[in-house]
């Protein structure tokens, strides 16, 4: 029984305890009496009743207020003094119960507070001690930390589902410059711990060269690095190496397992022009020589072969050796200055197993394509110097043109070699393609179903310093596509040293509990301490959205694992494009010369919208904040579809007997220090922080996931009070 | 009979020297500039060897050789390939493609019409 019904029944006693007796007396009375003296009985009640009447009800009026005001006291006041009790147990201990009521309930609150006294006392003594545990620890992070800032590559670490648990400062700097829009106001919008490499990174690259690694790993091979060239959207060309980072256990029952890798970034956009640039120069040298040379060689031997030369002949002859030797001197003078300022790097080859790339690429052509593929003889210890990922993506583009033209539905492959060089040939019977359409197939950009990329089958060859070509074996009706590369030197077999090396260099101090994050799209049955969130708020320049307001300032900034990355964060001011309304400006402190010039909404939108991407969204009376988004819905495009959690809402579920959810007063509640309110990014700091004290505040109510605190909060008094 | 030799290049400063030499040799020689005219002169003046360079307008000598290849009525044509380009892959590529010789520039004249002859007769 609940303390309202508790009320309601004592109500009904009371009117019973003063009612009953007089009734029951009145009634005993009745019943002795003889038939006359009843009658002047009634007529005295009659005359008296209404009387007697007014006093009861007069009474039981005063006895109610007496009631209500010792359940008030004793009850209601037992009740919200447990809830701060609770609060001081949890959330915030510094909070005390406010002496208030009846001097009982006042001296149970006093010892209340000396009982958390003495806690206090004993708590701070254990936190000293973890205080100086943790220096330790953190002066190790620092150094980490100090190490990996210093480093002139980009430094991202992710586990296997591809979420960011560590990046330094250049990687920031790399992906900043990457990203798409304006991007002075993303300040690392796509990079951020809890996010997804993908969104950076092509996700089948990433794979590609995770799973080179852990057949290495297999193989027991002492290269246990991956080199891949990757082009992002806006056209740039970085090189990443990734290494593996294993699972601490390592026994022969129980290898180490892969539990994320690091990968090493480099922008290598400049260096790639300047590396076509000096292969230009070289190529003019060699071959344009070569033209220049044969002409002079030609034309000299002719003259030498015929003194007695028609001087007609001799003329031209010599006339071609002046030419050409001028067009050499030329074009060495112009080679000898572009070669000056472009640097020696080369485009990274892997040394991979032929074997390996083969039975990628089948596995990859059945599972994409439903082909089915064969193998026939397989040179099996042949090394190629290879970008594998290119090189596969080839192939699966050359069988989906032969499916999608000629229908062809089976594929062979055959590996060999000649000398220097390695063939890998994709051979199929049947229908032959004429050399026309393969020319054209050779310079379009390999795209296979919504795998694209601008890379074409010629350029996959030249990365490569190899040739393809299209051929046929007539006399058995086959035809193929033969891929020439370079063979690379056999790898020995170094598997105990490797072992040796990689105990020694296993670093000891990372200790990232996102590695044991899983999934990467939201589950909401993930724990709320496990999921990546955007909080979020906004300052508009009214309170409806409906009649024309607009959002003039958005803030947000990154939680995940019980922390708010303050460097993670949004922090905009939007040209509304309308006049600021002059009541507002106290509140948000935003002027007309403040937006003035400023970027408008369907520019920060987007960024805004890559920040919360794949994670969930945290607002203070979120309902408010949404509407004003939805209204931008049809215009940009964005849907703003994760999930919401409402910290008010949330602040219901927790405290229903609490009179105030506003974020001031949660805050309070819990503890925060508010300072910077009314920016947006200021209070999106302090629900933030208000979120994050909650989380385990449910948990004590039994609410532990995403879908149970969006359930509880659906339920709550306030959520049905539409905005 | 003389043998007729087509040179396809399109730089007049190898076709001049080629052409005086292999005349002198005694061959009935024509002249073609790109890929298209290869081909065109290849069915009109009826060649016994092509000296096809690789680097061409229209369509490389590349192509032009695979074309010739497919046609069974060409299957007697001696196919040079003379090229700028002397990396080893282009050199299996035009042996793939159906030349009988691939001859990098610069290249010795002697050598060259002895391999020549070496093919015709």
């Amino acid at each position: 029984m609940n303390a309202k019904a508790r009320f309601a029944v004592a109500v009904v006693v009371l009117l019973l305890l003063m009612t009953g007796p007089f009734l029951l007396t009145a009634g005993v009375v009745y019943g002795d009496l003889n038939e006359e003296q009843r009658l002047s009985f009634i007529q005295a009640m009659d005359r008296w009743l209404p009387i007697g009447g007014l006093f009861t009800i007069v009474a039981l009026f005063l006895g109610l207020q007496l009631l209500r005001g010792l359940f008030k006291q004793y009850v209601q006041g037992l009740m919200a003094m447990a809830e701060t009790l609770r609060l001081m147990l949890g959330a915030n201990r510094n909070f005390r119960v406010v002496m208030d009521g009846p001097p009982e309930v006042q001296e149970l609150g006093r010892a209340a507070n000396d009982l958390a006294q003495q806690r206090d006392a004993l708590l701070d003594d254990v936190e000293a001690r973890i205080a100086q545990a943790n220096t330790s620890v953190e002066e190790e992070k620092n150094r980490l930390a100090a190490l990996m800032s210093e480093l002139a590559l980009g430094v991202v670490v992710c586990n296997l589902d591809g979420r960011i648990l560590l990046y330094n400062n250049r990687a920031r700097l790399q992906f900043k410059a990457l990203a798409q829009g304006p991007t002075s106001m993303s300040g690392g919008a796509l990079i951020g711990l809890g996010r997804s490499i993908f969104s950076m990174l092509e996700r089948a690259q990433i794979t590609h060269a995770l799973e080179n690694i852990r057949q290495r790993i297999e193989k027991g091979s002492a290269e246990q690095v991956a080199n891949f060239i990757t082009t992002t959207r806006t056209g740039q060309l970085l090189r990443a190496q990734m290494a593996p980072v294993l699972s601490a256990t390592d026994t022969k029952e129980s290898p180490a397992q892969v539990t994320g890798y690091v990968l090493t970034i480099e922008n290598i956009t400049k260096n790639f022009e300047r590396e076509t640039q000096r292969d230009q120069a070289l190529q003019s040298l060699t071959d344009g020589s070569r033209s220049s040379l044969g002409n002079i060689r030609a034309a000299v031997e002719n003259l030498i072969d015929n003194p007695d030369m028609d001087p007609a002949y001799r003329e031209r002859f010599i006339g071609i050796i002046d030419e050409e030797t001028a067009r050499m001197s030329e074009r060495l003078a112009k080679t000898t200055t572009e070669f000056a300022d472009s640097l020696k790097t080369r485009w990274p080859l892997e040394d991979v197993l032929g074997m390996d790339v083969v039975v990628a690429a089948q596995r990859r052509i059945e599972d994409k394509l439903q082909m089915t593929t064969q193998s026939e003889s397989l040179e099996d210890s042949l090394w190629i110097r290879a970008d594998s990922f290119a090189l596969i993506q080839a192939l699966t583009f050359l069988a989906s043109r032969l499916q999608d033209h000629y229908d062809i539905r089976e594929l062979r492959f055959r590996l060999s070699s000649e000398g220097h060089m390695a063939y890998i040939d994709l051979i199929w019977s049947g229908t032959t393609v004429s050399s026309e359409t393969f020319y054209t197939w050779e310079l379009e950009s390999m795209n296979v179903g919504s795998d694209s990329t601008p890379l074409t089958l010629r350029d996959v060859a030249q990365r490569h310093g190899g040739e393809i070509w299209y051929q046929r074996e007539k006399a058995i009706h086959r035809a193929y596509f033969r891929f020439v590369l370079p063979v690379a030197e056999p790898q020995g077999q170094a598997s105990e040293s490797a072992h040796a090396l990689r105990g020694d260099s296993r670093p000891e101090y990372y200790d990232f509990n996102l590695f044991s994050f899983s999934d990467s799209r939201i589950d909401l049955d993930r724990k709320l301490t496990e999921v990546a969130y955007s909080v979020f708020d906004t300052e508009t320049t009214g309170l409806q959205p409906s009649e024309g307001d607009e959002i003039i300032q958005i803030g947000a900034v990154r939680a995940i694992n019980g922390r708010l990355l303050r460097q993670e964060v949004v922090d905009q001011i939007i040209d509304p494009r309308i006049p600021l309304k002059p009541e507002g400006i106290p509140i948000h402190g935003i002027t007309e010369d403040m937006v003035r010039g400023q970027p408008t909404i369907d520019v920060v939108l987007p960024v805004f919208y890559e920040f919360c991407n794949d994670t969930v969204l945290v607002a203070h009376n979120a309902a408010f904040d949404m509407r004003f988004l939805q209204m931008k819905e049809a215009r940009t495009g964005l849907k703003f579809d994760q999930p919401v959690l409402d910290t008010l809402l949330l602040s219901a579920v927790i405290h229903p007997n609490q009179e105030s959810h506003k974020l001031e007063a949660i805050a309070e509640r819990l503890g925060i220090n508010v300072i910077g309110r009314h920016t947006a990014l200021g209070d999106a700091f302090v629900t933030g922080e208000v979120f994050l004290k909650m989380i385990p505040l449910l948990a004590e109510k039994g609410i532990f996931t995403l879908r149970q605190a969006l359930e509880a909060a659906e339920k709550t008094y306030y959520a049905r009070v539409k905005y | 009979m003389t043998k007729k030799i087509l040179i396809v290049d399109d730089e007049p400063n190898i076709v001049l020297s080629l052409e005086f030499m292999l005349k002198k040799e005694g061959f009935d020689v024509a002249v073609a500039g790109d890929g298209d005219a290869a081909l065109e002169k290849i069915a009109a003046f009826a060649p016994d060897l092509v000296l096809l360079d690789v680097m061409m307008p229209k369509k490389s000598g590349y192509e032009v050789c695979q074309t010739v290849r497919a046609d069974p009525a060409q299957g007697a044509l001696k196919i040079v390939m003379l090229s700028a380009k002397g990396r080893e892959t282009e050199v299996a590529k035009g042996l793939a493609m159906g030349a009988d010789a691939y001859v990098t520039k610069p290249f010795s004249t002697k050598e060259l019409v002895a391999q020549v002859k070496a093919l015709l007769a």
